[in-house]
């Protein structure tokens, strides 16, 4: 992966308020393209969080995020920072693959309407053409037969498979994974990590909130360990899981590890 | 002779028998219907113009509809109609009507029929305008039962908020619209009866019309209970055949489609909806 050139995602300093609670306290980060970042951290760290705004699914209160050296979410007038227009923001997010914890699946469509729907009504690409896509898609996350299936007789792992199948429709330059195997009974979380893996493999640029250590030492290029709003401490899997610099992240490390 | 025998005595059953299917009753029945159908499609139109009133990120105009339901649901209907009629007695709201020469372009002979435009349209208005008051309630429940994911997931995917809705939650939002909507429907059936006050012929203004004169009141107005409860009694039918279609439909998870399913796309509730896509992938 390049050092050089535009990152795929950018913060500077974001910073995002629940009410009173300050749930991000400044993060900075960079993603290089083709990367692949797992974010760890204990529940209430602010990782998913964080995941949302870079699509802005949450707004920000402070701070900037660039996606491909573009600005997400805001705009500058004057010496004021005012929220984007709703066309600018959707077309950005077309470029962004999302996956959640509950899928999310439209349950009145079908497995294949699932897939074709954003290429369709957000692309205007042919009805034929992204069907054809569509099959292909489904075929590389193992779900051909299911294409006329709807997702209320779909076990969770097969969901999550075509939720990411829809996500890669689009074809998106950076994938953000929220919690997608949290959900899932234990012998269905494999099938979706081995799907996970063949795209990072394939130089997918993807963002993963996982409390999957294996695949995060396995997969990921750089691991992020959060913790109360902030970037504890970051680094390469080997040297986060083995080596960690950070009393927080040892404790975090030696609980999830027990089990 | 007690009083029972007194009633039957004066109670003309051959009357009942006579002016049962009078003309002017089969037309009252028509505009009956007619009206209710035109009313609640409107009402429901209302409804949902009121929810998207009542989430807008300006204020006020979330504001305007909160008073507009006020007013309409703690008014009496009857009040709102004879308000809407003399409100609009000296608009002359039927003039573009007649000037379009709708009547006559429909076959209707068109002396008759634009007397009763003006109470028609009126009744029509007021019956709306109060309908979406209550609509506003029942798509507030529709929607707000749907999953916020559903939305979030069609925006992560680059849809914008009204393709989000057209496409991924007002679809959903219809299975459960669709049961209050049908017993609105039902209340709407009989409530077009209080037009009958701006003196348009619905089907108890029929029945008023032909009793008064001839001292038939009691038996016209057993006539017109009859052929409300026929039709409450069809449309019942109906609303049933339906809500089991969409109980069996969503059994097989969301599934099979039905005609009732097919006609209902998004495409064919909301083509006023209907975006032009983003140019290109964008790159």
């Amino acid at each position: 992966m390049s050092v050089n050139g535009t990152a795929m995602v950018e913060a500077q300093n974001v910073h995002k308020y629940f009410h009173n609670n300050e749930v991000l306290r400044g993060i900075s980060m960079r993603v290089a393209k083709g990367e692949v970042v797992v974010i760890i951290g204990p529940s209430g760290s602010g990782k998913t969080t964080f995941l949302r705004c870079i699509n802005h699914l949450e707004r920000i209160n402070k701070g900037k995020i660039l996606i491909d050296g573009e600005p997400m979410g805001y705009r500058e007038e004057g010496d004021k920072v005012v929220e984007d227009t709703e066309k600018n923001i959707a077309r950005m997010r077309a470029e962004i693959g999302m996956v959640f914890q509950r899928f999310n699946l439209f349950p009145h469509m079908t497995a294949l309407q699932n897939i074709m729907e954003a290429p369709c009504q957000v692309k205007g690409v042919p009805r034929e053409q992204a069907e054809r896509r569509a099959r292909e898609l489904l075929a590389k996350v193992g779900l051909s037969e299911k294409a006329d299936a709807y997702p209320a007789r779909l076990s969770g792992g097969q969901q999550q498979r075509v939720a990411i199948a829809r996500a890669l429709a689009m074809d998106p330059k950076l994938m953000l994974f929220d919690e997608a195997t949290s959900a899932l009974d234990p012998e269905l979380v494999g099938e979706v990590l081995k799907v996970m893996r063949q795209l990072a493999e394939e130089g997918m640029t993807m963002m993963v909130v996982t409390h999957e250590m294996s695949f995060a030492r396995d997969v990921a290029d750089r691991v992020i360990f959060m913790d109360g709003g902030v970037i504890v401490e970051q680094g390469k899997p080997s040297d986060i899981f083995s080596n960690p610099r950070e009393e927080r992240t040892r404790s975090f490390l030696r609980k999830v590890l027990e089990e | 002779m007690n009083p029972i025998q007194a009633f039957l005595k004066t109670y003309n059953g051959g009357a009942v028998l006579k002016y049962w299917h009078a003309p002017l009753i089969i037309e009252g029945i028509i505009i009956t219907v007619v009206l209710a159908i035109l009313a609640q499609t409107a009402g429901a139109l209302i409804g949902l113009i009121l929810y998207f009133m009542r989430r807008a990120r300006f204020k006020p105009i979330g504001w305007i509809a909160e008073v507009y339901i006020w007013l309409f649901r703690g008014t009496p209907l009857l009040v709102q109609i004879l308000v809407v009629y003399l409100s609009t007695s000296y608009l002359n709201i039927a003039r573009p009507l007649q000037a379009a020469d709708v009547f006559p372009a429909l076959g209707f002979d068109p002396s008759g029929y634009s007397a009763a435009l003006r109470p028609f349209i009126a009744g029509f208005l007021a019956l709306a305008l109060n309908e979406g008051a209550y609509m506003a309630e029942i798509v507030r429940a529709g929607i707000d039962s749907i999953d916020a994911g559903q939305m979030e997931a069609a925006k992560s995917l680059g849809m914008t908020y009204w393709t989000g809705m057209r496409r991924i939650v007002l679809p959903q939002a219809m299975r459960v619209i669709l049961p209050p909507l049908g017993n609105e429907f039902n209340s709407m059936l009989k409530n077009t009866s209080l037009v009958s006050v701006i003196s348009l012929y619905d089907l108890l203004g029929a029945a008023q019309a032909i009793g008064s004169p001839s001292f038939l009141t009691l038996e016209l107005l057993t006539i017109a209970s009859f052929w409300y409860l026929m039709m409450t009694t069809v449309w019942t039918i109906i609303q049933a055949s339906l809500e089991r279609r969409f109980n069996a439909s969503n059994i097989e998870g969301g599934g099979s489609q039905s005609i009732w399913e097919r006609l209902l796309t998004p495409d064919s509730l909301f083509p006023f909806m209907r975006r032009a896509p983003l140019a290109g992938p964008g790159r």
